[in-house]
């Protein structure tokens, strides 16, 4: 058993409130022979802009300093790629720094930007992140995203992270799904709506219109994971403006945008899940020590935490980010969520990590419809929807990006604005996609709260962004 | 010259012979839609790492001599001490001490049980592992992590004893020479060049 400290327990402070006012992205797909990746990032720094109707030039006089995430030198073959990125922005002489926590990046990257606005370095910063995939083929794109694995000791064995996943798939599935075919096809409902929910979204890369008999006969990854079951390989960047109160107001005035109140946090472990060591659960504020007294009992072979079925590192994230915003209970305090759902299996692990259900339950989550926009069994809106972007799984994965496109969703949803973004005609026609007749509103009525996931390797980086309409903070000095 | 790239050290310091890279030439990217006008060219490249295991070379090496080794901490401080880690920890990960390096394979002939495991029917590119790869996740009694190998013979179930085997014959040298049976398997069933 390991503990930690009340030191590292500490709920971290911010010196001064710290605002999201815009976001922006650029269309994300598989693979893009047209374009060089910078013309992607002014595309998303561009949409930033428009959404705050000034140019993109009036909006750079106000930044201070840059947060750029891209995680896979190797991929697009160019080390120091945020000093191209920063020069073809035209951002000199600002400071600059590249974030680097392998899926966590974007999340990563936020949180640096929110830091340095916070502590009063910077009073207006540009967080950027992208990822150029397609410069290799899959299966070489497989082998560099193994890379992100222990090369000695995991990397040689199979140079494939579903694999890495599809352990815990096993584990999880045999202890707390008890084997049952039913929870196999709630993982393959995760991936029906994920694909089915991009189909809305201009932005996405993989629009499909599928079932969960599709899922599961879609062809075997690392069994039990399977094709559908697994996030996309995708080229794209996103951005976001934090600023301080002064500057926030200033920025919007004009604009559709309210200010947000944003606060992240990070959570971390070990690479190699073969060097988790049992702990006792840490608990969110909504749970006790008592109620997980019996795990082991309820789910025999449950009783080793984290082991291979929980992330301690979102558990983490989720600590401290709800200990910032005064968040007591996820699903009564929330209103939306984006998740990592880099594969069905990690989707329901950090429900229960994050404290949507406690460990053990977190398929209930998706069987009762809370997670949908408009819950199947009610027609009624779903409690607390998720990944409404079609996620990992149905939007993209263009690493770098990743949490920040997250955290673009939430916020248009916050705005109010999110039928207005992804139902534009003309960015329909501009990305080359067609609009489905049966398009349909995925604003999250009255949304005034909510939280993106963003998280690395098996476990390795996990952070969590919420977002807060300012009026309606959980608690006044936070 | 060798074809391959080949490195020892003297004085500690690398001395290369042989091939590192190979040239290739790059070729014009063009678009069959729109009269075959250049949108990119390719870029080949070949490398040669030159990778150094420091502190865990002694685990490798152990491998091809049919031994698996593991780690303890013996600080007599440390919180954790008597922790035994594999993977090999260099220095424990609470007191940063230099950890003592045991011999478990012992233990591991007796205890090693399987605690989760997913069948590969996919690997990324240059794997060198033949399809399907059964990836398993070992446990044993007395040790405080999980270790991921691969099963060699077999189906894998969660609880399924086994018992490892070593690359002896023609090691790699890397975490392939490590490998896992069923317990009961015979000598004769072993994959080439592999033994208990």
């Amino acid at each position: 058993m390991i503990t930690f400290s009340k030191q590292q327990l500490k709920i971290p402070q911010l010196q001064r409130p710290v605002y999201l006012v815009t976001a922006g992205q650029s269309k994300f797909d598989r693979a893009f022979p047209d374009k060089r990746i910078e013309e992607l990032c002014i595309d998303a720094f561009t949409m930033a802009a428009g959404l705050l109707d000034i140019s993109p030039a009036e909006l750079k006089r106000y930044i201070h300093s840059c947060y750029y995430g891209h995680f896979a030198d190797h991929f697009g073959d160019q080390l120091l790629g945020e000093s191209v990125i920063h020069d073809r922005l035209g951002l000199d002489p600002l400071g600059n720094v590249g974030v680097k926590t392998g899926g966590a990046t974007g999340g990563s990257t936020i949180w640096e930007g929110m830091k340095a606005v916070a502590s009063g370095y910077s009073d207006c910063v540009l967080v950027m992140g992208w990822e150029r995939m397609d410069e290799v083929p899959t299966d070489e794109g497989n082998f560099l995203i193994s890379c992100a694995a222990d090369k000695d000791w995991e990397s040689p064995l199979g140079h494939i992270y579903t694999g890495y996943y599809a352990v815990m798939a096993q584990r999880y599935w045999q202890i707390f799904g008890k084997s049952e075919e039913s929870f196999r096809k709630t993982l393959a409902e995760i991936a029906v709506k994920h694909h089915g929910y991009a189909r809305f979204n201009p932005f996405a890369q993989s629009p499909m219109k599928i079932t969960v008999d599709d899922v599961l006969k879609s062809p075997i990854v690392a069994y039990p994971l399977r094709t559908l079951d697994c996030c996309l390989m995708s080229v794209g960047a996103a951005c976001t403006i934090l600023c301080d109160e002064d500057t926030a107001v200033k920025l919007t005035k004009n604009s559709k945008n309210k200010p947000l109140r944003i606060w992240v946090a990070a959570g971390s472990h070990t690479l190699r899940p073969a060097d988790r060591r049992d702990m006792a659960i840490p608990l969110l504020p909504h749970e006790t020590a008592d109620q997980y007294k019996d795990l082991g009992e309820r789910f025999p072979g449950g009783e080793r935490y984290p082991g291979f079925t929980g992330f301690l590192a979102a558990r983490m994230a989720a600590y401290y980010g709800y200990g910032m915003a005064g968040i007591t209970n996820p699903m009564e305090d929330l209103d939306v969520l984006e998740l990592h759902d880099a594969f069905t299996i990690s989707d329901v692990q950090t429900y229960e990590d994050i404290g949507l259900r406690p460990y053990g339950y977190g398929r209930n989550y998706v069987e009762s419809g809370d997670c949908y926009h408009t819950n199947p069994h009610t027609g009624k809106p779903g409690k607390l929807p998720s990944n409404l972007s079609g996620g990992l799984i149905g939007c993209m994965h263009a690493v770098g990006a990743t949490g920040i496109m997250q955290t673009f969703e939430i916020a248009t949803h916050i705005w109010d604005r999110w039928a207005e973004i992804h139902g534009d005609a003309k960015l329909w026609q501009q990305f080359n996609r067609e609009k489905p007749e049966d398009w349909t509103n995925l604003q999250v009525k009255g949304a005034k709260r909510g939280m993106a996931i963003s998280h690395a390797g098996v476990g390795s980086h996990v952070t969590s962004t919420i977002l807060m309409d300012p009026d309606h903070l959980m608690k006044k000095d936070a | 010259m060798s074809m391959y790239g080949q490195v020892f050290v003297k004085n500690n310091q690398y001395k290369l012979k042989g091939v590192f890279h190979h040239l290739t030439p790059n070729t014009p990217i063009r678009n069959a839609d729109d009269g075959w006008k250049l949108m990119g060219v390719t870029n080949p490249r070949d490398m040669t790492y030159i990778h150094s295991y420091g502190g865990e070379a002694i685990f490798f090496e152990s491998l091809s001599q049919g031994k698996l080794l593991a780690t303890r901490c013996d600080n007599p401080d440390c919180e954790t001490s008597g922790t035994i880690y594999i993977p090999f920890r260099i220095h424990c990960p609470d007191c940063l001490a230099k950890n003592t390096v045991i011999d478990l394979t012992d233990i591991a002939k007796k205890t090693a049980r399987v605690h989760t495991f997913m069948t590969c029917a996919r690997s990324g590119a240059f794997n060198l592992l033949d399809k399907p790869i059964r990836f398993i996740n070992i446990e044993f009694d007395g040790v405080a992590t999980i270790l991921m190998s691969y099963l060699s013979i077999g189906d894998p179930t969660i609880g399924m004893k086994v018992v490892p085997i070593f690359k002896t014959c023609g090691p790699t040298f890397t975490i392939l020479d490590l490998s896992w049976v069923p317990k009961g398997t015979g000598q004769g069933q072993l994959p080439e060049g592999f033994s208990f």
